[in-house]
């Protein structure tokens, strides 16, 4: 198994150089590092070709990795019925950057990448239709970026005077419950009651 | 046309031809098996564009599975597709074993595939009955039912919930069966060919029923590749693609079941598909029950180390198993980092999670691709240029739930 995943990413390197800046196989899965001006000639490619007949797409996400240059993965899945092998296609992105949509080459990935751009605020060129998907109507922000808070900013309830439902920034009754369970000696940053002080000289 | 627009061209104004008509099909309407809200454009009766908006079920599973462990995100796959809860732990439990490298023991193995053909069909009797019910039957799903209460009360009594389980875990299965319960399962299997007969009569050659399914929402196998259909809607236009054939996953391989697979892929072969498919979870569930009982089959249900709780007499006394104990359900395990995809062929499709550990103890990013997201995707494509009355008949056979399409 992995020595065909292994030649299959050979193959690929060959058949792509331009795309196809490295590949490697982890827990029996072939990973191909794309570069992102590259990726629809290479789904292209993928779908095409009689070896790797990557029919069809199982998946596109994304990655936020806020600390890094490029800060976003954009993460694809490809299964071929005929050749019965995945591939999964990673390319890395700077905030400010767009990636081509592959909705052209397969007509499935309208609703990925509107889910992409809704929850990381990443644009596809080319996609005819990019709206939000899955958050509200009106809905402000890109839920799945790590510096989005889990609570969100707005909550929603029913007026009773206004006979309708309000928006109101998000108002906690408690503190929102994060424990950090790792151990002292393992990195855990707790800054203790009263230490506060101490974390302001240091 | 029987409007009459060949004679009375004159009574009209230009306005009244070329307008189309606008309607919202739900989001609370009874055949849309959830909260789907369809903007649909019709000329006349007939379906000129069909606009799906969810999201009106999300509730950020994915944002909230990155701030808790890996084990407190199980339960969040139970309301994913809440139909069949279990096949989607299994995704899951399958992600973390694959990334920290364990190997479930026999025992728990074949637990599971006993409980996810049991899933299969849980969500089948309800996809079949519900959408017979859309079509205008009204007795199928109150016999449906019954059986899938049945099947509920295996649910109970193997892990204490009907519903939201929790039962796989990864590294097995969270406790072994109690000592009865595969007896009750294997009389329940003697019983249920006679329910499935009698849906089967009131269905297959029911006029009605054939009238409003049949050639309707034919999917090719071109429509397949470009929409990433999966599951039945696969198999119902004859391609024998099946995950726990094509690429086995838990114990599969040793299981002697069919594929069906239907001819015409339309919304009346995915129903034959899907009577057929619950025969063969039957002979599965047989199957399972025979293996679990044979001396190979005996043993622990799940790989003891970092990754399951210790036992409770353990715990009692030794200082290390109560730690190890408390450890667990706080901090929890850590998992190596990594990327890792696993999927399995859950009722309605390939049901997938994409994982990146870090190495700490919470996913630091899961991406769950639902099979029903793609399928209702494919419905502009599917229902354009059928009347009115069939879309409800194409969502059913879907077998769409808000559940893991909104997440």
């Amino acid at each position: 198994m992995a020595e065909a995943l292994n030649e299959l990413g050979a193959y690929l390197e060959l058949k792509q150089p331009d795309a196809v800046i490295g590949y490697e196989i982890n827990h029996g899965e072939l990973t191909v590092d794309v570069a992102p001006t590259g990726i629809v000639t290479l789904v292209e490619f993928l779908k095409n070709d009689a070896r790797c007949k990557f029919s069809s797409l199982i998946d596109i996400t994304a990655v936020d990795y806020p600390s890094r240059d490029k800060r976003f993965d954009m993460v694809y899945h490809f299964l071929s019925m005929y050749q019965n092998h995945r591939i999964r296609l990673r390319s890395q992105l700077r905030e400010d950057e767009m990636i081509a949509s592959i909705v052209d080459v397969h007509p499935s990935a309208n609703w990925f990448e509107r889910e992409v751009f809704d929850m990381f605020g990443i644009l596809f060129s080319g996609h005819p239709d990019l709206r939000r998907i899955l958050t509200d109507y009106g809905f402000r922000g890109h839920p799945l970026k790590k510096d989005f808070p889990t609570t969100g900013y707005t909550e929603v309830r029913y007026d009773e005077e206004l006979k309708r439902v309000v928006y109101e920034p998000v108002n906690l009754v408690q503190e929102y419950r994060q424990f950090d369970f790792m151990s002292p000696w393992e990195g855990a940053e707790y800054i203790l009651p009263g230490d506060e002080k101490q974390e302001a000289k240091g | 046309m029987m409007d009459g627009t060949q004679k009375f061209d004159d009574a009209r104004t230009g306005e009244q031809k070329i307008r189309n008509f606008n309607i919202n099909f739900g989001p609370q309407h009874p055949a849309a098996h959830g909260v789907l809200r369809l903007v649909l454009e019709l000329d006349g009766e007939i379906v000129e564009r069909c606009d799906p908006h969810i999201g009106l079920l999300h509730r950020g599973t994915e944002k909230l599975m990155e701030s808790r462990t890996y084990l407190q995100n199980l339960p969040y796959f139970d309301r994913l597709d809440y139909v069949a809860p279990m096949n989607q732990e299994h995704a899951w439990c399958l992600a973390i074993e694959k990334l920290t490298g364990t190997e479930v023991p026999r025992r728990g193995s074949l637990i599971r595939v006993l409980y996810s053909e049991i899933g299969r069909i849980l969500n089948h009797l309800l996809n079949v009955t519900t959408q017979a019910m859309d079509v205008g039957a009204l007795t199928p799903p109150l016999w449906g039912f019954e059986e899938r209460e049945k099947l509920m009360v295996f649910y109970e009594r193997a892990c204490g919930a009907r519903l939201h389980a929790a039962y796989f875990r990864p590294g097995g299965v969270h406790q072994d069966l109690p000592d009865d319960l595969l007896d009750d399962i294997e009389e329940w299997c003697g019983t249920f060919p006679n329910v499935l007969a009698d849906i089967d009569g009131l269905l297959t050659e029911n006029r009605i029923f054939k009238q409003r399914n049949a050639d309707i929402g034919i999917v090719t196998e071109k429509d397949i590749l470009d929409w990433s259909f999966s599951g039945v809607m696969v198999r119902g236009s004859g391609l024998p693609w099946d995950l726990r054939r094509s690429q086995p996953y838990e114990c599969y391989d040793e299981f002697d079941f069919e594929i069906p697979v239907g001819k015409n892929g339309d919304c009346y072969d995915r129903y034959l598909c899907r009577m057929e498919e619950m025969r063969q979870s039957l002979r599965i569930i047989l199957q399972a029950i025979e293996k679990l009982r044979a001396p190979e089959g005996q043993g622990d249900v799940m790989a003891r180390g970092k990754l399951s709780p210790p036992k409770r007499s353990d715990m009692k006394t030794s200082m290390e198993a109560l730690i190890h104990h408390f450890k667990l359900y706080s901090e929890g395990f850590h998992v190596p980092a990594g990327e890792v995809y696993a999927c399995v062929e859950a009722p309605k499709g390939e049901f997938g999670v994409f994982l990146v550990a870090d190495g700490t103890n919470k996913p630091y990013r899961s991406k769950i691709r639902a099979p029903g997201f793609l399928h209702l995707q494919a419905m502009d494509h599917v229902a354009v240029g059928h009347q009115l009355a069939d879309v409800a008949a194409i969502i059913g056979t879907m077998d769409v739930v808000f559940g893991e399409i909104d997440r």
